[in-house]
């Protein structure tokens, strides 16, 4: 049974890219079918973030428009045969996405995949409500500061009322998936705490993914963190989310700063 | 209708019936139009502020014809409903909505538009039915950009209500959460109407239309349970532990 997927934050530059391309390749290394779906019609980065970008022929509107058919548009990933990525169109915008279009691709889609991930642009215009319409679970990136947590409670909110399920009168799964977590500045109050965001939200907690240089050394690569670095801390995060997606028992960890000894002499000394 | 709640599908649904009265034209219209204008010579205000539902299985107008005849009872200040009795493929924006006449009750006696002892508007009235009380009970939290509209009477919201919604309530409202958006008790005028909540962080709190802002929310209150009412024309605000 195929598991349509959106990632969704209602703000822009908190990691929604970033965690669909490295949940994504998670979920596609135990050998799923996993198709990545990019919604931000006229700024495509999940090409770019896969290291897919030079092999772009047709793209989503091509499809829905009839020019081109899903298989053509579809791409697959290059060091994991199970992933695959549906490009956005760079030259249209998101006008040019309809909803009857949209719910063909994800039909088809469903036959052939068992995870379908739609990213959605920031944003609560028609890109991001079309990303979220056909949607079984939806995982909601927050960054622990306020703004953040407000457009995610907007977001909230309309996967409530303006996606397909919700006005079947059925429930989107929802989760929070925390990124660019930062205990130490958490523990200084500079950041909002795990609990203030999920007491905000109040809505389930898929994971949280620490603030790491490395997951922008990946995304520089053309590499989903995930399989860049996978024993690194924002990578073993992501592998726990999708266990987790996947309805696996995994203990939740909070983040710690994992620095040697050396360092944290030589942090001292400098303070 | 003054209920209204968006982005809310589940709370949208208040099923309600309303009295109205059934005008039905016969042909040819201009006959029928200048008879209503003789009958209404007579009782200038008999529809005044009633709800009128226009009846047209007598007829067999096009939608333009139909647009026209709301139009001409429009310009006899009798304002329109609903239209039953027409082929729905017939409605086009700018109509009055189609009624499923299925479901509309009818009263077996017409009422009289010229009799002598003629039925006041209040007479012909349904006897009040048992009252429910007038209150809304929302179990989910309320989420930023969302509105809760209920003017009939008290709010409750069982869960918070995130920074930027809104709750407005012609009587009181109960946050059993965490209130972080706008509180606007008593909006019909009420000042006996009362906020109350389990922690207070609001970004705006208004009893009839009285309001004080985050800004002038003692801090010491701030995350406790507490209460505001009006004093004269002051809101206060206390805690409640």
């Amino acid at each position: 049974m195929a598991q349509v997927l959106v990632v969704t934050s209602g703000k822009g530059g908190v990691g929604k890219t970033t965690s669909t391309a490295a949940l994504g390749a998670a979920l596609a290394h135990d050998g799923a079918k996993v198709v990545v779906i990019d919604f931000d019609v006229g700024l495509r980065n999940l090409d770019l973030v896969l290291g897919a970008e030079r092999r772009v022929v047709f793209d989503l509107i091509n499809v829905i428009n009839g020019v081109a058919k899903l298989p053509q548009a579809l791409i697959r990933d290059k060091r994991l045969e199970t992933l695959h990525l549906l490009p956005a169109s760079q030259t249209r915008d998101k006008d040019a996405l309809t909803e009857d279009g949209v719910a063909k691709i994800i039909d088809e889609l469903r036959e052939k995949f068992d995870w379908i991930i739609c990213d959605s642009p920031a944003g609560i215009e028609r890109g991001a409500t079309l990303a979220m319409r056909y949607a079984d679970t939806a995982i909601i990136v927050t960054n622990p500061e306020v703004s953040s947590v407000r457009d995610s409670d907007r977001i909230i909110g309309l996967l409530d009322s303006k996606t397909a399920k919700a006005e079947r009168g059925e429930r989107v799964d929802k989760h929070i998936l925390i990124t660019r977590y930062h205990s130490s500045r958490a523990a200084r109050g500079e950041m909002l705490s795990i609990n203030d965001v999920l007491e905000i939200l109040s809505t389930p907690l898929l994971g949280i993914i620490p603030e790491s240089q490395e997951v922008l050394r990946a995304s520089n690569v053309g590499s989903p963190v995930t399989l860049n670095n996978p024993l690194s801390a924002p990578a073993r995060a992501y592998f726990d989310a999708a266990r987790r997606l996947k309805g696996e028992h995994v203990a939740m960890v909070v983040p710690s700063e994992t620095r040697g000894i050396l360092n944290k002499l030589f942090s001292r000394k400098a303070a | 209708m003054s209920n209204v709640v968006r982005e809310r599908h589940s709370l949208m649904f208040r099923p309600r019936s309303y009295m109205a009265f059934a005008i039905a034209p016969q042909p040819p219209i201009v006959d029928w139009l200048s008879a209503l204008d003789a009958s209404l010579g007579r009782s200038e205000s008999f529809f005044a502020g009633q709800h009128v539902a226009l009846d047209l299985s007598a007829v067999n107008l096009s939608s333009n014809a139909i647009g026209q005849l709301v139009a001409n009872l429009e310009e006899r200040n009798i304002r329109v409903l609903g239209i039953e009795g027409v082929d729905p493929a017939k409605w086009q924006p700018g109509l009055p909505p189609v009624l499923r006449s299925d479901r509309v009750l009818r009263i077996s006696e017409p009422v009289q538009l010229i009799a002598p002892a003629a039925p006041t508007p209040e007479a012909v009235r349904p006897p009040p039915q048992k009252q429910q009380p007038a209150s809304l009970m929302i179990e989910d939290p309320v989420r930023s950009g969302q509105s809760v509209v209920f003017m009939e009477g008290d709010v409750t919201i069982l869960g918070s209500v995130g920074s930027g919604a809104e709750i407005v309530a012609g009587g009181s409202i109960h946050v059993y959460g965490a209130l972080r958006g706008r509180a606007l008790a008593g909006a019909t005028g009420d000042g006996r109407a009362r906020i109350f909540c389990h922690r207070v962080e609001a970004e705006l709190l208004a009893i009839d239309s009285y309001y004080r802002t985050a800004d002038e929310i003692d801090d010491s209150m701030r995350s406790r349970p507490a209460q505001a009412w009006l004093e004269g024309e002051t809101l206060q605000i206390s805690t409640m532990n």
